[in-house]
Parts: structure tokens; C-alpha cells; sequence
């Protein structure tokens, strides 16, 4: 299976303070990776740096180098822009613009220049229906995504992420504002999505993990203890750090 | 005390200070509507003033003059104060240059307005020889109102979510792209209210005036016209001339400006909060 992104001996620092030490992952091309750990492990910072969600913030430092297809996305005269085409995220809280359902779906293709109007109206329902929400919203394309439930936000804001066509999709917990049936609906859609795309997930909550991936990263204060198949991982862990977390002994 | 008594007291004080300042608001607002709302008329309305010591005549060339320098003053100053805003609140960085920069311009925003009067007389009335005109005044208001512009933006843009910027980016959209397509038109209630404020500081201001754009009653034939405003209008009709009827009558149709100016800002934002919420 091929590696779809790769990190290599990565460090990061906020300022002084150092928030992952040397973590090498490797995320196979269609398939869901999944990041564990407890909070301020740095897991969903490490999920940011996949897409340079992170270069807003001032005085970081980042040593190694991030693989997207080969190609490290840090090199100089890389177009930040073009990574975050090529992958997408998925907030932790649903982020739907104050526009309407439409507007929203049609934000990126949009901003990338695309004014065909019937292109944009097919790019939308492809993305509503892979999303897996066309049918609860299709009779409503011009109401803001903001009177939508939580659940449908996060389905709303999947569809958007899928309508600029990316390779890779970050989800950042991307469940933990929703109900456990709106939950059941996501992860059931990624099951659906992996099939075209590659998938990196960071939750708080193991049994998703368990439940929707197909590899398991085990990460502690910065550092990547454990990394394998999720059976393995869950099942026979070879870190007693990791055993320890599992079985819930702390965290 | 028992708390249920320190309560009550609380309750009676906040109360008792809210009523005494609807009262005084009410208070004046009638007391010049009721003065001036019988000076007014159709004829009042669309009559030059006499000029001179009389006070005779109406208001129609002060109606003229305040829209024309409310017109060029919003011209001017919307584009860089809106600039500024956008600069300060989304590229500059925390820097010893930019804390100078709001220190500049929170002390600017503080400093009374026969300041920037007499800055404007030096500048724009005799150095660059706009003399006293339209031109002047509304410059001199611009120098005045940037400020506060400037901050009114800034604020609207930094109560925009960071989700929505995060959102935008992730999506693929370059910085301009976020700023121009998601945290503008979020933050638009707030930046029109600023506008609003300004429209309704230039129909207030006076003393700015006073020393910029000369008083003359004539029509404003051009941009480098004397003239007046309403207010500077009200001035000279209550300090120089024994026409208090008319002065009073000034009064109301400012006051009557700025409730419409007011509701308007209000309806305006109220229905584009409604749209974007998606009520």
C-alpha cells in the first residue's frame, strides 16, 4: 500500500515549549489513520501540520519534513494553497459559513475561479449526496447552514471539504459536538469515503478508533509511542504506555 | 445587610439610573422638538437663509451643505479608515510599529474636535490654499473621523470567529480570498454601524467646521464653496442673530436626522443578522 503522506523526524516547538518529538507516521493511501492520545499529547497539532493549519499562528518551529506524495509540503516555494486543495479538513466544531447551504458547498470550487453556474450546481448535489445530507437539504439550498442541527453542519461541512476535490481529508474530532446517532452518521461515511480517499482522523473517544480505522497512532506528551494496525494496537499493544492508556488506566 | 436587602438597594439605584437618563434624553429631545417642530414648514425647508445678523429665511442651503460634506466626507475617508481597520485586525503583526500606530490612533480618537479645526485651517484652508470650502471642512472631518473608523473596523473584523477564517483556508482559499469572501461580509453589521457613526458625527459637528468651511449661507456652487452645515447653521442663528424660533427649529430637523440615520442603522443590521443566522 502506498504512503499517501509521510512525516519524518518531526519537531515542533510553540515558542520554547517542544509539542512533538521526532514523530515519523506514515498514512497509506486509502485508508483511515487514526490519532489517540490524551489531551496535550499533540495530536491534533500534529494533525495541523498535514495541511499547515498551523502557519497562522506566530514564533513556531518545525524541524523534519511532511510527505505528501513524496514531496515534502514545507520545502520552500511550496504554495500553501495548493496543499490545503489537496487536503482538506474537517473541524472539531462544525464551522458552516453564515451563507446559505449552497453558498457554502460552493465556497471552494468558487475561490478557485469555477462560475459556471451548472457546474457549481452539480459539484454541489455530488458533494451533498457523497456527504451523505443531500436528501435532508435539497429542498433547501438557499437557507443559511447555520439553522441546520449539528449533525447536518458536520455532514455540510464534509461536503464542503469533498467539493475542492482533495486527496487527503483531516478530521480533527470531528464527532465530539454531536449525538451519538450523528455520530453513528459520520463514521458510517467515512467508511463510504475511504474508498476514494485518504483519511486522518484525531479523537479523543477509542472506540471510534477502534471502530472506523484501519491504523492506530498512539501519541504521549509529543511523542509517538505506538503505531501499527488498529488490531494490534487495541488488541495485543506492544508499549506499556500505550496498554496502560487503553485500558484506561489514565488519561 | 441581608443580601435580600442589598438587592433591593442595587435594583433601585440601576433602575433609578436608567430612568434619569431616559428622562434627560426624553427631556431635551421633546423640549426642541416641541420649540421647533411649529417653526417647521415647507417654506422653511426650501428657503436660503438670509445671512447677516436677521437670522431670517430657512434652512435650504445648510440642508444642501450638510449632505454635500456628509457625500465627500464618507468618500474619502471610507476607503483608507476601512483599509486601515482591515490592516490592523488581519496582516499586522503584534509589533513595536503597530502598537504605536493604535496607540496614535486611540489618542487621536480622543482629541477634541477644534483641534483637528484648527489642523485643517492650517493644512488644507491656508497651505494648500483650498480656503474656507466644502473641500476643507470634509478633509478636516476625514482627519477627525479616521480614528474612529479605523477602530470601529478593526473591532468588527476581531469578533469575526477564527473558525471561519480556519474554515475558509482549509478550503483551499488564500488569505485575501478569507478576508474578502467570509470575515468582510461577517463583520459588515459592525463596520456599517462605523460608517453610521461617522454619517452621524460630520451632521453633528461644529467647531471642526466652524474654522474650515467658512459659514457662508450661499448655495454651494462646487466642492471649493463655502457653505454651511445645519449645525454650524444652528451656531450662528443662536449666537449671532435674536432668530431663536429658528435656531430651535434647526434643532429638530437635526434631531429628526439622526432618529432617521439611527433606525435606519439599526433596521439595516437587524436584517442582516437575520440573514446570516438563518432565521
Amino acid at each position: 500500500m502506498e504512503n499517501k503522506m509521510q512525516t519524518k523526524h518531526l519537531d515542533f516547538y510553540y515558542g520554547k515549549k517542544q509539542v512533538l518529538k521526532n514523530v515519523s507516521l506514515d498514512m497509506k493511501e486509502r485508508q483511515i489513520t487514526a490519532l489517540i492520545g490524551p489531551s496535550g499529547c499533540g495530536k491534533t497539532t500534529l494533525l495541523r501540520l498535514l495541511n499547515r493549519m498551523n502557519d497562522v499562528i506566530p514564533e513556531i518551529r518545525l524541524d523534519g519534513d511532511v510527505l505528501l506524495d513524496g514531496e515534502n509540503i514545507y520545502a520552500a516555494g511550496v504554495d500553501v494553497v495548493e496543499v490545503r486543495k489537496r487536503v482538506g479538513m474537517v473541524f472539531q466544531q462544525p464551522n458552516p459559513f453564515p451563507k446559505t447551504v449552497f453558498e457554502n458547498i460552493a465556497f471552494g470550487p468558487r475561490m478557485m475561479g469555477q462560475k459556471n453556474r451548472l457546474y457549481l450546481e452539480e459539484i454541489v448535489e455530488r458533494s451533498l449526496k457523497v456527504a451523505a445530507i443531500w436528501d435532508e437539504v435539497k429542498d433547501n439550498l438557499d437557507k443559511s447552514g447555520l439553522a441546520l442541527s449539528g449533525g447536518q453542519q458536520q455532514r455540510l461541512c464534509i461536503a464542503r471539504t469533498l467539493a475542492i476535490e482533495p486527496e487527503v481529508i483531516l478530521m480533527d474530532e470531528p464527532c465530539s459536538a454531536l449525538d451519538p446517532i450523528s455520530t453513528l452518521k459520520i463514521e458510517e461515511l467515512m467508511q463510504d469515503l475511504k474508498k476514494q480517499y485518504t483519511i486522518v482522523i484525531v479523537t479523543h473517544n477509542m472506540q471510534q478508533a477502534a471502530r472506523v480505522s484501519d491504523r492506530t497512532g498512539f501519541l504521549l506528551l509529543g511523542e509517538l509511542v505506538e503505531y501499527s494496525e488498529t488490531s494490534e494496537i487495541f488488541g495485543r499493544p506492544r508499549d506499556q504506555r500505550t496498554e496502560d492508556y487503553i485500558t484506561g488506566r489514565f488519561g | 445587610m441581608s443580601p435580600k436587602i442589598a438587592q433591593r438597594i442595587a435594583k433601585v439605584f440601576i433602575w433609578g439610573g436608567g430612568a434619569i437618563t431616559v428622562a434627560i434624553l426624553l427631556g431635551i429631545i421633546l423640549y426642541i422638538l416641541i420649540q421647533g417642530v411649529p417653526v417647521l414648514s415647507l417654506d422653511f425647508l426650501i428657503t436660503p437663509p438670509r445671512g447677516g445678523l436677521t437670522g431670517e429665511g430657512g434652512i435650504s442651503t445648510a440642508i444642501i451643505g450638510t449632505l454635500y460634506i456628509l457625500g465627500v466626507t464618507l468618500a474619502i475617508v471610507i476607503g483608507p479608515g476601512i483599509g486601515a481597520g482591515i490592516y490592523l485586525a488581519e496582516y499586522a503583526r503584534n509589533n513595536r510599529f503597530t502598537q504605536i500606530i493604535r496607540y496614535a490612533v486611540g489618542i487621536l480618537a480622543g482629541v477634541p474636535s477644534i483641534v483637528f479645526g484648527l489642523f485643517g485651517f492650517t493644512l488644507f484652508v491656508t497651505a494648500l490654499r483650498f480656503n474656507f470650502s466644502i473641500l476643507s471642512g470634509a478633509l478636516s472631518l476625514v482627519c477627525l473621523l479616521l480614528p474612529t473608523l479605523i477602530r470601529t473596523t478593526e473591532e468588527a473584523l476581531k469578533t469575526v470567529p477564527r473558525s471561519y477564517r480556519e474554515a475558509a483556508l482549509a478550503t483551499g482559499a488564500s488569505k485575501w480570498q478569507t478576508i474578502r469572501h467570509v470575515v468582510l461580509p461577517a463583520a459588515m453589521p459592525g463596520i456599517v454601524t462605523g460608517i453610521i457613526l461617522c454619517a452621524g458625527r460630520v451632521v453633528e459637528e461644529t467647531a471642526c467646521l466652524y474654522v474650515t468651511m467658512g459659514g457662508s449661507a450661499a448655495m454651494p456652487k462646487s466642492i471649493l464653496s463655502g457653505g454651511r452645515t445645519l449645525s454650524l447653521h444652528l451656531f450662528y442663528l443662536a449666537m449671532e442673530t435674536r432668530a431663536f424660533d429658528k435656531a430651535m427649529g434647526t434643532g429638530a430637523v437635526l434631531i429628526i436626522i439622526i432618529i432617521v440615520i439611527n433606525t435606519l442603522t439599526n433596521w439595516l443590521s437587524h436584517r442582516f443578522q437575520v440573514k446570516m443566522r438563518g432565521g
